[in-house]
Protein backbone atom coordinates (compact mmCIF):
# COMPACT_ATOMS: atom_id res chain seq x y z
CA UNK A 1 0.00 0.00 0.00
CA UNK A 2 2.82 2.42 0.88
CA UNK A 3 4.49 1.57 -2.41
CA UNK A 4 1.28 2.30 -4.26
CA UNK A 5 0.91 5.65 -2.56
CA UNK A 6 4.48 6.46 -3.59
CA UNK A 7 3.70 5.73 -7.22
CA UNK A 8 0.74 8.10 -7.12
CA UNK A 9 2.66 10.85 -5.38
CA UNK A 10 5.59 10.65 -7.78
CA UNK A 11 3.45 10.41 -10.89
CA UNK A 12 1.27 13.32 -9.83
CA UNK A 13 4.30 15.52 -9.05
CA UNK A 14 6.04 14.66 -12.32
CA UNK A 15 2.86 15.24 -14.34
CA UNK A 16 2.15 18.54 -12.59
CA UNK A 17 5.68 19.82 -13.27
CA UNK A 18 5.54 18.68 -16.87
CA UNK A 19 2.16 20.28 -17.33
CA UNK A 20 3.38 23.52 -15.71
CA UNK A 21 6.28 23.62 -18.14
CA UNK A 22 3.93 23.23 -21.08
CA UNK A 23 1.04 25.44 -20.04
CA UNK A 24 0.52 27.22 -16.74
CA UNK A 25 -3.13 28.09 -17.24
CA UNK A 26 -4.12 24.60 -18.27
CA UNK A 27 -2.32 23.17 -15.27
CA UNK A 28 -4.18 25.39 -12.83
CA UNK A 29 -7.43 24.45 -14.55
CA UNK A 30 -6.62 20.75 -14.28
CA UNK A 31 -5.70 20.97 -10.61
CA UNK A 32 -8.92 22.85 -9.90
CA UNK A 33 -10.91 20.21 -11.76
CA UNK A 34 -9.24 17.44 -9.82
CA UNK A 35 -9.85 19.21 -6.52
CA UNK A 36 -13.52 19.65 -7.40
CA UNK A 37 -13.91 15.96 -8.23
CA UNK A 38 -12.18 15.09 -4.98
CA UNK A 39 -14.56 17.35 -3.05
CA UNK A 40 -17.52 15.69 -4.70
CA UNK A 41 -16.58 12.23 -3.55
CA UNK A 42 -14.88 13.04 -0.23
CA UNK A 43 -17.93 12.94 2.07
CA UNK A 44 -19.70 9.96 0.47
CA UNK A 45 -16.37 8.21 0.51
CA UNK A 46 -15.81 8.83 4.21
CA UNK A 47 -19.32 7.54 4.88
CA UNK A 48 -18.55 4.35 3.04
CA UNK A 49 -15.34 3.94 5.01
CA UNK A 50 -17.43 4.19 8.18
CA UNK A 51 -19.79 1.51 6.89
CA UNK A 52 -16.92 -0.76 5.87
CA UNK A 53 -15.28 -0.28 9.27
CA UNK A 54 -18.52 -1.28 10.94
CA UNK A 55 -19.07 -4.25 8.66
CA UNK A 56 -15.52 -5.41 9.26
CA UNK A 57 -16.21 -5.43 13.00
CA UNK A 58 -19.54 -7.23 12.68
CA UNK A 59 -18.66 -9.78 9.99
CA UNK A 60 -16.01 -12.25 11.15
CA UNK A 61 -13.24 -12.99 8.62
CA UNK A 62 -13.99 -16.71 8.91
CA UNK A 63 -17.37 -16.06 7.30
CA UNK A 64 -15.76 -14.25 4.38
CA UNK A 65 -13.21 -17.02 3.93
CA UNK A 66 -15.94 -19.66 4.03
CA UNK A 67 -18.21 -18.08 1.42
CA UNK A 68 -15.80 -16.02 -0.66
CA UNK A 69 -12.45 -17.67 -0.02
CA UNK A 70 -10.44 -19.81 -2.42
CA UNK A 71 -12.18 -22.92 -1.11
CA UNK A 72 -15.69 -21.68 -1.85
CA UNK A 73 -15.41 -22.62 -5.53
CA UNK A 74 -18.23 -22.01 -7.99
CA UNK A 75 -20.72 -21.28 -5.24
CA UNK A 76 -18.71 -18.32 -4.01
CA UNK A 77 -18.21 -17.03 -7.52
CA UNK A 78 -21.95 -17.24 -8.23
CA UNK A 79 -22.71 -15.34 -5.01
CA UNK A 80 -20.23 -12.65 -6.07
CA UNK A 81 -21.64 -12.46 -9.60
CA UNK A 82 -25.25 -12.22 -8.46
CA UNK A 83 -24.57 -9.67 -5.72
CA UNK A 84 -22.46 -7.64 -8.17
CA UNK A 85 -25.24 -7.72 -10.76
CA UNK A 86 -28.11 -6.62 -8.56
CA UNK A 87 -26.39 -3.99 -6.46
CA UNK A 88 -25.72 -0.53 -7.74
CA UNK A 89 -22.52 0.51 -6.00
CA UNK A 90 -20.56 3.38 -7.53
CA UNK A 91 -17.14 2.26 -8.70
CA UNK A 92 -15.10 4.42 -6.39
CA UNK A 93 -16.92 2.98 -3.41
CA UNK A 94 -16.49 -0.63 -4.47
CA UNK A 95 -12.68 -0.54 -4.37
CA UNK A 96 -12.26 -0.17 -0.60
CA UNK A 97 -14.84 -2.93 -0.16
CA UNK A 98 -12.95 -5.19 -2.58
CA UNK A 99 -9.65 -4.47 -0.88
CA UNK A 100 -11.10 -5.40 2.53
CA UNK A 101 -12.59 -8.60 1.09
CA UNK A 102 -9.16 -9.63 -0.20
CA UNK A 103 -7.44 -8.77 3.06
CA UNK A 104 -10.01 -10.83 4.94
CA UNK A 105 -9.44 -13.87 2.79
CA UNK A 106 -11.69 -13.62 -0.29
CA UNK A 107 -10.09 -15.04 -3.43
CA UNK A 108 -8.91 -12.92 -6.37
CA UNK A 109 -11.22 -14.79 -8.73
CA UNK A 110 -14.24 -13.93 -6.63
CA UNK A 111 -13.32 -10.29 -6.13
CA UNK A 112 -12.62 -9.88 -9.87
CA UNK A 113 -15.99 -11.46 -10.67
CA UNK A 114 -17.74 -9.18 -8.19
CA UNK A 115 -16.05 -6.04 -9.52
CA UNK A 116 -16.73 -6.94 -13.12
CA UNK A 117 -20.42 -7.71 -12.68
CA UNK A 118 -20.74 -4.56 -10.60
CA UNK A 119 -19.43 -2.54 -13.52
CA UNK A 120 -20.81 -4.41 -16.51
CA UNK A 121 -24.14 -5.88 -15.41
CA UNK A 122 -26.94 -3.71 -14.12
CA UNK A 123 -30.21 -5.29 -13.07
CA UNK A 124 -31.43 -2.12 -11.35
CA UNK A 125 -30.66 0.01 -14.40
CA UNK A 126 -32.12 -2.54 -16.83
CA UNK A 127 -35.34 -0.54 -17.43
CA UNK A 128 -33.25 2.44 -18.49
CA UNK A 129 -31.09 0.27 -20.71
CA UNK A 130 -34.22 -1.23 -22.30
CA UNK A 131 -35.46 2.27 -23.05
CA UNK A 132 -32.25 2.94 -24.99
CA UNK A 133 -31.55 -0.39 -26.66
CA UNK A 134 -34.82 -2.29 -26.61
CA UNK A 135 -35.68 -5.28 -24.46
CA UNK A 136 -33.90 -7.98 -26.43
CA UNK A 137 -30.57 -6.21 -26.83
CA UNK A 138 -30.46 -4.97 -23.24
CA UNK A 139 -31.14 -8.41 -21.79
CA UNK A 140 -28.71 -10.04 -24.20
CA UNK A 141 -25.96 -7.59 -23.28
CA UNK A 142 -26.46 -8.17 -19.57
CA UNK A 143 -26.57 -11.95 -19.87
CA UNK A 144 -23.46 -11.97 -22.07
CA UNK A 145 -21.63 -9.70 -19.67
CA UNK A 146 -22.67 -11.82 -16.71
CA UNK A 147 -21.07 -14.85 -18.35
CA UNK A 148 -18.05 -12.80 -19.42
CA UNK A 149 -17.58 -11.58 -15.84
CA UNK A 150 -17.41 -15.13 -14.55
CA UNK A 151 -14.89 -16.02 -17.26
CA UNK A 152 -12.84 -12.90 -16.41
CA UNK A 153 -12.92 -13.75 -12.70
CA UNK A 154 -11.83 -17.30 -13.35
CA UNK A 155 -8.90 -16.23 -15.52
CA UNK A 156 -7.80 -13.52 -13.10
CA UNK A 157 -7.86 -16.06 -10.29
CA UNK A 158 -5.82 -18.38 -12.48
CA UNK A 159 -3.18 -15.72 -13.21
CA UNK A 160 -2.76 -14.35 -9.69
CA UNK B 1 -33.36 22.17 -1.80
CA UNK B 2 -33.39 18.40 -2.10
CA UNK B 3 -29.72 18.53 -2.95
CA UNK B 4 -29.07 20.64 0.09
CA UNK B 5 -30.88 18.15 2.34
CA UNK B 6 -29.01 15.27 0.79
CA UNK B 7 -25.74 17.02 1.53
CA UNK B 8 -26.80 17.59 5.11
CA UNK B 9 -27.69 13.92 5.43
CA UNK B 10 -24.22 12.94 4.29
CA UNK B 11 -22.67 15.04 7.03
CA UNK B 12 -25.13 13.66 9.56
CA UNK B 13 -23.63 10.21 9.12
CA UNK B 14 -20.13 11.49 9.62
CA UNK B 15 -20.97 13.55 12.69
CA UNK B 16 -23.00 10.71 14.16
CA UNK B 17 -20.04 8.43 13.75
CA UNK B 18 -17.64 10.91 15.33
CA UNK B 19 -20.02 11.46 18.24
CA UNK B 20 -20.38 7.72 18.88
CA UNK B 21 -16.62 7.32 18.64
CA UNK B 22 -16.01 10.12 21.11
CA UNK B 23 -18.54 8.58 23.51
CA UNK B 24 -16.87 5.19 23.06
CA UNK B 25 -13.54 6.59 24.14
CA UNK B 26 -15.01 8.51 27.07
CA UNK B 27 -17.01 5.54 28.39
CA UNK B 28 -14.58 2.85 27.33
CA UNK B 29 -16.96 1.14 24.87
CA UNK B 30 -14.61 -1.31 23.14
CA UNK B 31 -16.53 -2.12 19.93
CA UNK B 32 -16.73 1.60 19.21
CA UNK B 33 -12.97 1.93 19.67
CA UNK B 34 -12.31 -1.03 17.43
CA UNK B 35 -14.52 0.29 14.64
CA UNK B 36 -12.72 3.61 14.90
CA UNK B 37 -9.42 1.75 14.67
CA UNK B 38 -10.57 0.17 11.41
CA UNK B 39 -11.74 3.54 10.17
CA UNK B 40 -8.41 5.24 10.91
CA UNK B 41 -6.61 2.59 8.92
CA UNK B 42 -8.93 3.05 5.93
CA UNK B 43 -8.72 6.80 6.27
CA UNK B 44 -4.92 6.79 6.16
CA UNK B 45 -5.04 4.43 3.20
CA UNK B 46 -7.35 6.85 1.42
CA UNK B 47 -5.54 10.13 2.07
CA UNK B 48 -2.20 8.73 1.03
CA UNK B 49 -3.22 8.33 -2.59
CA UNK B 50 -6.67 9.57 -3.53
CA UNK B 51 -5.87 13.31 -3.54
CA UNK B 52 -2.92 12.52 -5.82
CA UNK B 53 -5.09 10.38 -8.04
CA UNK B 54 -7.39 13.34 -8.56
CA UNK B 55 -4.47 15.59 -9.47
CA UNK B 56 -3.63 13.10 -12.21
CA UNK B 57 -7.24 12.77 -13.33
CA UNK B 58 -7.74 16.55 -13.39
CA UNK B 59 -4.62 17.06 -15.52
CA UNK B 60 -5.69 14.29 -17.86
CA UNK B 61 -9.03 15.96 -18.22
CA UNK B 62 -7.58 19.26 -19.48
CA UNK B 63 -4.87 17.77 -21.69
CA UNK B 64 -6.97 15.05 -23.28
CA UNK B 65 -10.53 16.37 -23.43
CA UNK B 66 -13.00 13.67 -24.44
CA UNK B 67 -14.77 16.11 -26.78
CA UNK B 68 -11.63 16.05 -28.91
CA UNK B 69 -11.76 12.29 -29.27
CA UNK B 70 -15.50 12.31 -29.82
CA UNK B 71 -14.95 14.46 -32.91
CA UNK B 72 -12.95 11.66 -34.50
CA UNK B 73 -15.63 9.05 -34.07
CA UNK B 74 -17.25 8.03 -37.25
CA UNK B 75 -17.41 5.05 -39.50
CA UNK B 76 -13.79 4.08 -38.91
CA UNK B 77 -13.49 0.39 -39.04
CA UNK B 78 -10.88 -2.13 -38.01
CA UNK B 79 -8.33 -1.64 -35.28
CA UNK B 80 -8.39 2.15 -35.54
CA UNK B 81 -12.12 2.32 -34.86
CA UNK B 82 -11.80 -0.03 -31.90
CA UNK B 83 -8.88 1.96 -30.48
CA UNK B 84 -10.75 5.24 -30.73
CA UNK B 85 -13.81 3.99 -28.86
CA UNK B 86 -11.63 2.45 -26.17
CA UNK B 87 -9.69 5.70 -25.68
CA UNK B 88 -12.96 7.63 -25.57
CA UNK B 89 -14.31 5.25 -22.95
CA UNK B 90 -11.14 5.55 -20.86
CA UNK B 91 -11.57 9.32 -20.64
CA UNK B 92 -15.05 9.09 -19.16
CA UNK B 93 -16.19 8.84 -15.58
CA UNK B 94 -19.34 7.77 -13.79
CA UNK B 95 -21.70 4.81 -13.71
CA UNK B 96 -22.67 2.61 -16.66
CA UNK B 97 -26.03 4.27 -17.25
CA UNK B 98 -24.07 7.45 -18.01
CA UNK B 99 -22.61 5.58 -20.97
CA UNK B 100 -25.95 4.99 -22.72
CA UNK B 101 -26.40 8.57 -23.94
CA UNK B 102 -22.86 8.46 -25.34
CA UNK B 103 -23.69 5.14 -27.01
CA UNK B 104 -26.57 6.94 -28.67
CA UNK B 105 -24.21 9.66 -29.93
CA UNK B 106 -21.86 6.99 -31.31
CA UNK B 107 -24.79 5.31 -33.02
CA UNK B 108 -25.94 8.63 -34.53
CA UNK B 109 -22.43 9.32 -35.76
CA UNK B 110 -22.38 6.03 -37.60
CA UNK B 111 -20.20 3.90 -35.35
CA UNK B 112 -20.58 0.16 -35.96
CA UNK B 113 -22.62 -2.08 -33.66
CA UNK B 114 -19.39 -3.81 -32.67
CA UNK B 115 -17.72 -0.56 -31.65
CA UNK B 116 -20.74 0.62 -29.67
CA UNK B 117 -20.63 -2.50 -27.52
CA UNK B 118 -16.85 -2.39 -27.24
CA UNK B 119 -17.35 1.16 -26.01
CA UNK B 120 -19.77 -0.02 -23.32
CA UNK B 121 -17.37 -2.74 -22.26
CA UNK B 122 -14.39 -0.40 -22.12
CA UNK B 123 -16.49 2.19 -20.33
CA UNK B 124 -17.37 -0.23 -17.59
CA UNK B 125 -13.86 -1.42 -16.94
CA UNK B 126 -11.15 0.88 -18.29
CA UNK B 127 -12.07 4.40 -17.15
CA UNK B 128 -8.88 6.13 -16.04
CA UNK B 129 -10.11 7.38 -12.64
CA UNK B 130 -11.37 3.88 -11.83
CA UNK B 131 -8.12 2.28 -12.96
CA UNK B 132 -6.32 4.64 -10.60
CA UNK B 133 -8.53 3.61 -7.70
CA UNK B 134 -8.06 -0.01 -8.62
CA UNK B 135 -4.27 0.28 -8.65
CA UNK B 136 -4.36 2.11 -5.32
CA UNK B 137 -6.64 -0.38 -3.59
CA UNK B 138 -6.02 -3.71 -5.27
CA UNK B 139 -2.53 -3.27 -6.63
CA UNK B 140 -1.04 -2.96 -10.08
CA UNK B 141 -0.86 -6.73 -10.59
CA UNK B 142 -4.56 -7.25 -10.03
CA UNK B 143 -5.41 -4.27 -12.24
CA UNK B 144 -3.17 -5.46 -15.06
CA UNK B 145 -4.45 -9.02 -14.89
CA UNK B 146 -8.07 -7.91 -14.88
CA UNK B 147 -7.72 -5.42 -17.74
CA UNK B 148 -5.66 -7.75 -19.91
CA UNK B 149 -8.20 -10.53 -19.48
CA UNK B 150 -11.20 -8.21 -19.90
CA UNK B 151 -10.05 -6.38 -23.01
CA UNK B 152 -10.15 -9.28 -25.50
CA UNK B 153 -13.34 -10.58 -23.93
CA UNK B 154 -15.39 -7.46 -24.36
CA UNK B 155 -14.01 -7.00 -27.85
CA UNK B 156 -15.35 -10.51 -28.45
CA UNK B 157 -18.71 -9.48 -26.99
CA UNK B 158 -18.72 -6.57 -29.46
CA UNK B 159 -18.11 -8.91 -32.40
CA UNK B 160 -20.78 -11.29 -31.16
CA UNK B 161 -23.35 -8.51 -30.78
CA UNK B 162 -22.60 -7.27 -34.29
CA UNK B 163 -22.86 -10.75 -35.76
CA UNK B 164 -26.14 -11.37 -33.96
CA UNK B 165 -27.77 -7.98 -34.53
CA UNK B 166 -26.60 -7.20 -38.06
CA UNK B 167 -29.80 -8.29 -39.78
CA UNK B 168 -32.21 -7.45 -36.97
CA UNK B 169 -32.56 -3.68 -37.47
CA UNK B 170 -30.64 -2.64 -34.38
CA UNK B 171 -31.25 0.88 -33.15
CA UNK B 172 -30.63 3.02 -30.09
CA UNK B 173 -33.44 5.30 -28.96
CA UNK B 174 -32.95 8.85 -27.86
CA UNK B 175 -34.31 9.51 -24.40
Amino acid sequence: MINNAFIFIIVSIVLTLLSLLLDRKKTVMGLKKGWKMFQNIAIPFLNILILVSLALYVVPPSLIVKYLGPGSGWGGQMIAAIVGSITLIPGFISYPIASVLIKEGASYAIVATFMTTLMMVGVVTLPLEIAYFGRKVAILRNVLNFITAIVIGTFVGFIL
Amino acid sequence: MINFLRRKKQYLWLFGFLAVTLASFVFGFNPGKEVFGNFTQFFIEMVTFIPFLFIIVGLFDVWFPKEQVEKHIGQESGIKGILIVIVLAMLQAGPLYGAFPVAYILYKKGASIKNIFIYLGAFSSLKIPMLGMEIGYLGIQFTLARTLVSLPLFIAVGYFMEWYLKDRDFKINKI
